[in-house]
């Protein structure tokens, strides 16, 4: 017998491991099923479900503006965007018209909401790979922003600061100030994140390479946000299909052809770029005027189907409404982008090492009450 | 066993007055252990509290500040505390492999811990094949490490017992070929002839290049003996939550972890020993007081403890296949020509002497 057929009749025994629902890299309650031959991965199952609310069902004997707030605890780390997508889908069937202010305004704080998600994503995605120091960083420029949400809304995280029709109250007199103090602070920063994290010859070599996903698989496979786009897959929902004040800026939708971890990595530093660009268009244009158009105060919509999409951190959020013409929705469904995410996990992660796995996960940036609402 | 200060003198004069010899002397070995028992506990003590603090100035925090003075009395309140923890062992675990494991791994270090020369006099145990004593020593540790995470019959710690396994085996090849490398110019393995040679020049000077070379190897491969990031692989938190001592609590934890320290706190007293003259001090400034060799050996350590914490607060972890590949592929080759270039060296005295 000769080497390789030696080596092919080596057969280690292949083993289960129970990855979660409390592990560190899982971030949150997300169990995977590991099959695993010595480190090599052949099969990856994610089992949901450890944090279902049903938030889906609890919407259909809520009001309208009741909605909004159970978006919040869905993708917490765009709580804002999520707010916006329930906000605008009621705001479409009800054609109703709402004053540009609050169109600047909500653009403002959503790409407030993806720096900061986005910093957040970058300091966990550090310490998943082993640098622990990153998660300092990510969270001293996220702060900042946490505190302007604050001095907005009351709110850090869960902000509710939307309601079908504008905004729940104008912004505070401080507000542009200090969105002008944190881009000019940022812009600082965020070149530190590249000398501590991306330029390092360890890094690159564990992210290049590793959790490949084609173009094709992309589509199929339903990936949307950064994950789509370092595919090449351009899927920008604020190019495609335009809302709130998307309309009055220019910026460039950040696309990687390679697919690897390091292009979603590089995709997600790269939008922090441009997401910066965004807010400094805007904020010396806030239009003076309402910040919020009368409605009723109990709102029913037509009877009649509506789906509304927009771009959170994380990719395609689609709310999709069945109304009968009450005050409740007869069906509401969420089309969460974390949730077809995930469903790539098995497709690009076996055959990789058990650290491959963990890194390919935190480029694929999962909220888990988002994937199980 | 070499004792020579003035008060050790005194004691064993003392002793032998009253004891027979026998006697005597394991009353003396005794009294060395204890103090070297309460070095280890203080040096381990001082380490992790100079970890958090080092890493709290790279990561933008104070660090550890309430208990005591700036926090000096941190580590002691968490030593009490795991002290006071329940040991608790897995009911599938092979109990005695399991409590036996910790042992191994202190042992281990407390034993290299009594080899180094910490000034001309003050050294326990001067035996003519140190350094190979040393790394004979040191690979002992990684069969406590096995046996923990093999005997807590848990996957997570037997992914990372074999991880352990695995990198340490390798990399105790260049720890050891770069250590041999300084050894060419030394003719000696005996830790205090090393550092008397070094009277003409650290040996880092004496052997420029191929010492400097054998010096980053060894840093590297130092690093990746102690377990410690980037080469964490072993108890990777973000992969398999905390490897080998996973199912161990309490003060069989606290073994493990400062057993840690005092690894690396060996690997670095190596590298001073090797390459940094020792106790001596830069230029023979107070070559005249022999105590002082204390401080200067203890601060060449700390300064290469704080380069070892610097890597771990900087770099992210490697892949356990990149970590082979850097040993066998890179570190490993580049070790042996390293060797012969130092034999040259050496064979056409083109060394360095002050």
């Amino acid at each position: 017998m000769d080497a390789t057929t030696i080596i092919n009749n080596l057969k280690s025994e292949e083993y289960f491991i129970n990855m979660g629902p409390q592990h560190p890299a899982t971030h949150g309650v997300l169990r995977l099923l590991l099959t695993i031959d010595g480190e090599i991965i052949k099969k990856v199952e994610p089992d949901l479900g450890y944090i279902h609310r049903s938030i889906e069902k609890i919407c259909e004997h809520d009001s309208y503006q009741q909605i909004v707030h159970l978006t919040d605890r869905m993708d917490y780390l765009s709580a804002h965007i999520n707010n916006e997508a329930v906000c605008l889908t009621v705001e479409n069937a009800l054609q109703l018209e709402v004053p540009d202010r609050v169109k600047v305004i909500r653009t403002i704080i959503a790409e407030l909401t993806r720096i900061a998600s986005h910093t957040l994503w970058w300091g966990v995605m550090g310490m998943d790979v082993g640098a622990l120091t990153t998660y300092f960083y990510g969270f001293r420029d996220r702060e900042l922003i946490n505190d302007i949400f604050e001095e907005t809304c009351g709110a850090r995280l869960t902000m509710n600061y939307n309601v079908p029709g504008g905004l729940m109250f104008d912004i505070h007199p401080n507000f542009v100030k200090r969105v002008k103090e944190f881009i000019a602070h940022f812009k600082t920063k965020l070149p530190e994140y590249d000398t501590l994290l991306t330029g390092n010859i360890i890094f690159q070599k564990r992210m290049k390479g590793i959790g490949v996903l084609t173009k094709e698989d992309a589509i199929a496979f339903g990936a949307s946000g950064p994950v789509g786009r370092g595919s090449g897959y351009s899927c920008d929902v604020r190019k495609h299909h335009i809302y709130s004040a998307y309309d009055k800026v220019t910026f460039n939708e950040v696309l990687k052809t390679e697919g690897d971890t390091f292009a979603r990595y590089q995709v997600r530093i790269q939008e922090m770029w441009e997401s910066m660009s965004i807010i400094e268009q805007l904020i010396d244009n806030i239009p003076e005027g309402s910040y919020k158009a009368t409605t009723d105060a109990v709102i029913k919509l037509p009877a009649g189907e509506y789906y509304q999409k927009v771009e959170t951190a994380r990719g395609e959020l689609g709310v999709f409404i069945i109304s009968t013409g009450t005050k409740n929705p007869y069906r509401l469904k969420f089309r969460s982008p974390g949730f077809s995410n995930l469903s790539l996990l098995n497709h690009i992660a076996v055959g990789g090492k058990i650290g491959d796995l963990v890194a390919t996960m935190a480029t694929l940036d999962l909220v888990i009450p988002d994937i199980d609402r | 066993m070499y004792i020579a200060m003035n008060i050790t003198k005194n004691i064993h004069e003392w002793l032998l007055a009253i004891l027979p010899e026998t006697a005597a002397s394991i009353v003396e070995m005794t009294l060395i252990a204890l103090v070297y028992l309460a070095f280890f506990a203080i040096a381990g003590l001082f380490l992790v509290l100079l970890e958090r603090k080092v890493a709290a100035w790279f990561q933008l925090r104070l660090g550890p500040n309430r208990v005591g003075f700036h926090g000096l009395m941190q580590t002691i309140a968490d030593a009490l505390k795991l002290v006071s923890k329940e040991l608790t062992v897995t009911i599938k675990a092979d109990k005695f492999l399991y409590n036996l494991a910790p042992y191994f791994v202190i042992v281990t270090a407390l034993m290299a811990l009594s080899l180094f020369p910490f000034s001309k006099e003050l050294q326990a145990f001067d035996i003519n094949i140190g350094i190979f004593f040393l790394i004979a020593i040191s690979s002992i540790g990684v069969i406590g490490i096995l046996l923990a995470g093999w005997s807590s019959n848990n996957k997570f710690a037997m992914i990372g017992a074999m991880r352990s396994g695995v990198q340490t085996i390798s990399y105790e090849l260049s720890v050891g070929l770069s250590l041999m490398t300084m050894v060419l110019m030394t003719g000696s393995l005996q830790l205090s002839e090393i550092v008397e040679v070094q009277k003409h020049g650290w040996l880092i000077v004496q052997g420029h290049i191929p010492a400097i070379i054998a010096f980053m190897i060894y840093m590297i491969a130092g690093t990746a003996e102690t377990n410690r990031a980037p080469f964490d692989l072993v108890e990777a938190e973000s992969e398999l939550g905390a490897g080998f001592h996973t199912e161990y609590s309490g003060m069989k934890f606290a073994y493990f972890f400062l057993a840690e320290f005092i690894n690396m706190f060996i690997i670095s007293a190596i590298a001073t020993t090797v390459f940094f003259g020792g106790y001596l001090s830069p230029f023979g400034i107070t070559e005249s007081i022999p105590l002082l060799g204390v401080f200067w050996f203890l601060a060449k350590t700390l300064v290469l403890i704080f380069l070892m914490m610097w890597f771990r607060w900087t770099f992210p972890r490697l892949r356990i296949d990149q970590l082979l590949v850097l040993e066998w592929k890179y570190l490993l080759p580049l070790n042996l020509m390293n060797l012969v270039l130092m034999a040259l060296i050496v064979l056409l005295k083109l060394t360095i002497k002050f």
